[in-house]
């Protein structure tokens, strides 16, 4: 049997990460405590930029690899690339070393003797980088993934990493670790669901690549009870990573227990690989099968536009608010699928890029609201922050304005072209109810602004960290993002517009 | 020359500068923003020499591609309806900053804030009037929102913070069915013309089955008659006429108000014509709701609050405009967007001596008034003449509006016509009322010692009200700007019978 052909050069994004996380568990190992810091930031921060330099040299590449279970095409090509970006700033706030988000020695039982002695010692591990890196990696293959087993080990060597680094809070530890734990149940749960579906979609291609089952969908009835068993169950675990309804219940405490810079690193980096995972499936493989899922992902996205508007304005928790408000956002994105045209693929990467930036924006403010036992996120306590930090608020408040879509915002390019894009394909439903949902979400958007501008501040030790050099650049540049993508996309929806096609089936 | 992106650009850049200025320089922020906004309102009144009255199209038109990618362009313009509504903001604003000289005192903010604030909305308020590409309109029409909601909820009095919440959100809520129309006709354009466009002389050569017409019509429809405001959208406006500062009123009722009915006529009628027929008597029972509503609740007020009442009043007011818009005469149209212009200054003169007597007296209800006749007959008189013309009295600016209004619906819809003017005679007694009630009688205990106008208050008045009377006797100068655009407006809906 010949040895399988593998193409480095194309594969090299995906690669890069997953050896730089490799080298950096050996880092953990071998290198004495005092360098490993310096050491990991500077590997993580070469691999990514390794990274995106290798993507960049793929962007006219189109074809499938690694014997067909990698396709690499303009689709993964921006998506890599968006991904990439978002790490970079995800862990800008990661590396974050001027207030502690992580917990000095996850191992440590909460409140115990041992976490004193961590925490008095200074002792800050370091295995969040090496987690951080696995994590990318499989980010970068999900949505490039070409068969089912590839998906599902790209899942995997996503969502474990997250599993852990949800339970390394620093403050609150009990209950990060509970939203570590319920992550890791419900996403095994998840996981499980997902390869079922891929054993039924076996059984009914006879293969497991994408093209097999393309191919197999247009030739032979689209009724099978195998086919539809395997795409409902598939579709439910691809479901429960974009935290739609009715799977999105983890979402909120996941966003809640975990440290504030890895929600942001999973609120935009999880996102943008799922949905890209959800285009090659639903677009590039079985949109044969459109009438048969279109109606379904109707009914889910605009019950996840539905429960997470409605939800988050009873919410006093900041980040629980977000939590719900990317539930939302999933609900947006949906209809760009539901589109299922050429400009619902490029409105979904656009939007992808749009919210990314915002996301990370508004949790790396999150990371800067603190009292002396670390972050405040119950919202009542950052009333009157425009007084006490106008910059800080000022720029919140323009995220919170992206998110809530008003123009000149990033966010209102992303929502027109998605809108657009279904109400193209003929469905207007969904834009309807995804204009009032926007409307009801504007309201709790500006119930913020509102806390932030209109109520007085409290004296209860909340204050406004001076971010260090790391977290301010990121602010900046989300800041900036979602200014320029608000006003002047054109450039971006250009590169968008040349690159989104899928590889020819 | 790009008059109107310069005229646009001034009071943004005067805005960003009074903003930069330190907190102390109060006085230095005040006549910075009243240097400019005086400017600009000259820069307009020059512009205006040049319009070319003859013709109905856009004349200062100006395109520059913005996003290709989604068809949006930078497009201004102004016809003779858009040139009058700018020019109505440009002289209200260095009117309301004059007026309003120790407004913000009692603010969240810094005195400079406010006045930065009334710069940017000035901005706002030339754009919107002056885009002719739909999607900067709609920039536009939202982006307003913000320095109105910090304008009520900042520095206004009560319950500003809710009042800035419920404007915001009800506005809001139009914008964004406003949106999913526009998302619609983008959509559509792309089909039928072959590149998706926002323009709006390009948007009018569309086709759409009627089913489409209508919803989109709704779209647009509902954002105007919530901004308008038109019965039964109207409830947030005298919660936030309340709350407002008297300043931020008038630019509110005065001008922004306006956008809603001059949004009816630019797009909806342009855009839909078929389904503004189909609906038109149903706004026009509407419209008759609202002339009468809005007037028995004014009546209802004359003895409460009085920015309450003056808001009421408005909300009469624009009962008449959108019926003379959807009685689909060329007559009707041109009373209506003259009504538009004349209401503009009536409101702004009643708000603002509404708010020098509310300083005076620290107190907002007109039982607290009496004989100021007497203490302060300058005040007095002026209120007098303002609530004349809310009323339509012949000789004063509303008079010809109200007429060419009811006699262009009668034309079409007799018994609307007759109906509306007996609003009038209600108008007579929720004018006459408080008048009565708070000018005449005799000195209450504590009026004794009220002080008259000031000279900075009379400089402010007098535009306005020698405006008021000038516009009653020569209300040709306006007509001849509106009417070539209102007969084309009709003509366009083609209406059978109509020659």
């Amino acid at each position: 049997m010949p040895a399988p052909k593998i193409e480095y050069a194309v594969l090299a994004p995906v690669l890069i990460l997953l050896a730089a996380g490799v080298i950096a568990v050996l880092v953990e190992a071998f290198v004495s405590r005092k360098y490993r810091y310096v050491i990991q930031t500077t590997l993580s921060f070469s691999a990514i930029g390794l990274g995106i330099l290798s993507v960049a040299l793929n962007k006219d590449v189109s074809g499938r690899f690694a014997e067909g279970s990698v396709a690499v095409d303009g689709v993964s090509v921006v998506l890599q690339g968006t991904i990439l970006v978002f790490s970079l700033l995800g862990l800008l706030l990661i590396a974050e070393r001027g207030f502690q988000s992580f917990t000095a020695q996850a191992s440590t039982l909460p409140g115990s003797a041992d976490e004193q002695r961590a925490l008095a010692s200074g002792l800050q591990q370091t295995e969040v980088f090496p987690l951080t890196l696995f994590a990318i990696g499989g980010a970068l293959l999900f949505p490039a993934a070409n068969d089912l087993i590839t998906l599902f080990v790209a899942l995997e060597v996503l969502s474990l990493p997250l599993y852990l680094m949800a339970g390394l809070s620093q403050r609150r530890r009990l209950l990060s670790q509970e939203a570590a734990l319920k992550y890791f149940l419900l996403g095994a749960f998840s996981s499980a669901f997902f390869l079922f579906g891929s054993a039924f979609l076996y059984g009914y291609a006879g293969t497991t690549t994408f093209e097999g089952i393309k191919v197999q969908i247009s030739t032979a009835p689209g009724n099978d009870l195998f086919l539809l068993v395997g795409l409902a169950t598939l579709t439910v675990g691809l479901l429960f990573k974009v935290s739609a309804a009715p799977f999105h219940s983890w979402t909120p405490d996941v966003y809640q227990g975990a440290p504030t810079p890895i929600t942001a690193f999973m609120a935009a980096v999880t996102k943008v690989a799922a949905f890209g995972a959800f285009l090659r499936i639903f677009y590039a493989t079985i949109g044969g099968m459109v009438w048969t899922w279109r109606p379904i992902i109707i009914v889910v996205s605009i019950l996840t536009m539905a429960i997470g508007t409605i939800v988050a304005i009873a919410q006093k928790d900041v980040k629980r608010v977000l939590a719900y408000s990317a539930i939302a956002h999933s609900g947006f994105l949906l209809t760009g699928i539901v589109a299922f045209n050429k400009s619902g693929v490029e409105a979904t990467l656009l939007y992808l890029a749009t919210y990314g930036f915002t996301t990370l924006g508004t949790f790396a403010i999150v990371t800067l609201v603190r009292d002396a036992g670390g972050e405040v996120t119950d919202l009542n306590r950052w009333s009157g922050l425009g007084k006490r930090s106008p910059l800080i608020a000022g720029i919140f408040t323009l995220f919170l304005l992206a998110l809530a879509g008003i123009p000149l915002t990033s966010g209102f390019v992303g929502k027109f072209a998605i809108f657009s894009s279904a109400y193209e394909s003929g469905n207007i439903s969904v834009v309807i109810a995804g204009v009032l949902a926007s409307a009801i979400a504007a309201f709790f958007y500006i119930r913020i602004v509102v806390l932030m501008y209109f109520n007085d501040p409290q004296e209860d030790g909340t204050s406004v960290m001076i971010p260090s050099p790391m977290t301010a650049i990121a602010i900046g540049v989300c800041a900036l993002a979602t200014l320029i993508l608000g006003i002047f996309p054109q450039p971006v929806i250009n590169v968008i517009d040349s690159l989104a096609i899928f590889v020819a089936g | 020359m790009n008059w109107l992106t310069i005229l646009g650009l001034l009071p943004l850049i005067g805005s960003a500068a009074v903003f930069l200025l330190p907190r102390e320089k109060e006085v230095l922020a005040k006549q910075l923003a009243l240097g400019i906004s005086s400017l600009v309102a000259v820069a307009g009144l020059a512009m205006a020499t040049s319009f070319d009255r003859g013709v109905s199209g856009f004349q200062f038109v100006e395109k520059y591609s913005w996003i290709p990618a989604f068809g949006i362009n930078y497009g201004l313009g102004v016809d003779g309806m858009a040139l009058l509504l700018i020019l109505l903001a440009l002289i209200l604003t260095p009117v309301v900053i004059l007026a309003c000289w120790n407004e913000a005192e009692g603010g969240r903010w810094s005195v400079k804030t406010f006045f930065a604030l009334l710069l940017i909305l000035e901005t706002m308020m030339i754009g919107v009037f002056a885009a002719t590409d739909i999607f900067l309109f709609y920039l536009f029409f939202e982006a307003m929102l913000i320095p109105v909601y910090f304008l009520i909820g900042g520095y206004g009095s009560g319950e500003r913070a809710a009042a800035a919440v419920k404007f915001l959100l009800y506005s809001l809520f139009g914008g964004l069915l406003m949106l999913a129309s526009i998302i619609g006709l983008y959509v559509v354009s792309g089909d039928q013309l072959g590149a998706a466009t926002f323009d709006v002389s390009e948007l009018q050569k569309l086709s759409l089955n009627n089913q489409t017409e209508l919803l989109l019509f709704l779209g647009f429809f509902i954002a105007f008659a919530i901004k308008a405001p038109l019965w039964p959208f109207h409830t947030w406006l005298p919660d936030a006429a309340k709350a407002a500062t008297p300043g931020t009123s008038v630019l509110l009722l005065g001008v922004l108000d306006k956008v809603g009915t001059y949004g009816m006529i630019r797009f909806c009628l342009s855009l839909f014509p078929d389904a503004s027929k189909q609906l038109g008597p149903t706004i026009i029972v509407l419209s008759l709701i609202s002339i009468f509503y809005g007037a028995f609740l004014a009546i209802w007020q004359s003895n409460g609050d009085i920015k309450r009442l003056i808001s009421y009043t408005s909300i009469s007011h624009f009962g008449f405009i959108t019926l003379g818009i959807f009685a689909f005469t060329a007559q009707g149209q041109s009373g209506s967007i003259l009504y538009m212009v004349n209401h503009g200054f009536s409101t702004a003169a009643l708000f603002l001596i509404a708010g020098w007597m509310i300083a005076r007296r620290n107190s907002s209800k007109v039982a607290d008034f009496g004989g100021l006749q007497r203490v302060t007959p300058l005040l007095a008189w002026t209120f007098f003449i303002a609530g004349l013309s809310s009323l339509a009295l012949p000789g004063l600016s509303s008079f010809v509006s109200e007429f060419l209004v009811l006699v262009g619906t009668f034309v079409r819809y007799p018994v609307a016509a007759v109906i509306g003017t007996l609003g009038i005679i209600l108008a007579a007694l929720y004018i006459l009322i408080p008048v009565q009630r708070a000018l005449h009688g005799p000195v209450l205990p504590g009026n004794e010692n009220l002080k008259d106008l000031n000279l900075r208050e009379k400089i402010a008045i007098a535009p306005v009200i020698a405006l008021i009377i000038a516009f009653g006797f020569f209300p040709q100068v306006l007509l001849n700007v509106i009417n070539p655009g209102a007969q084309a407006s009709v003509a366009a809906l083609n209406i059978e019978g109509d020659k």
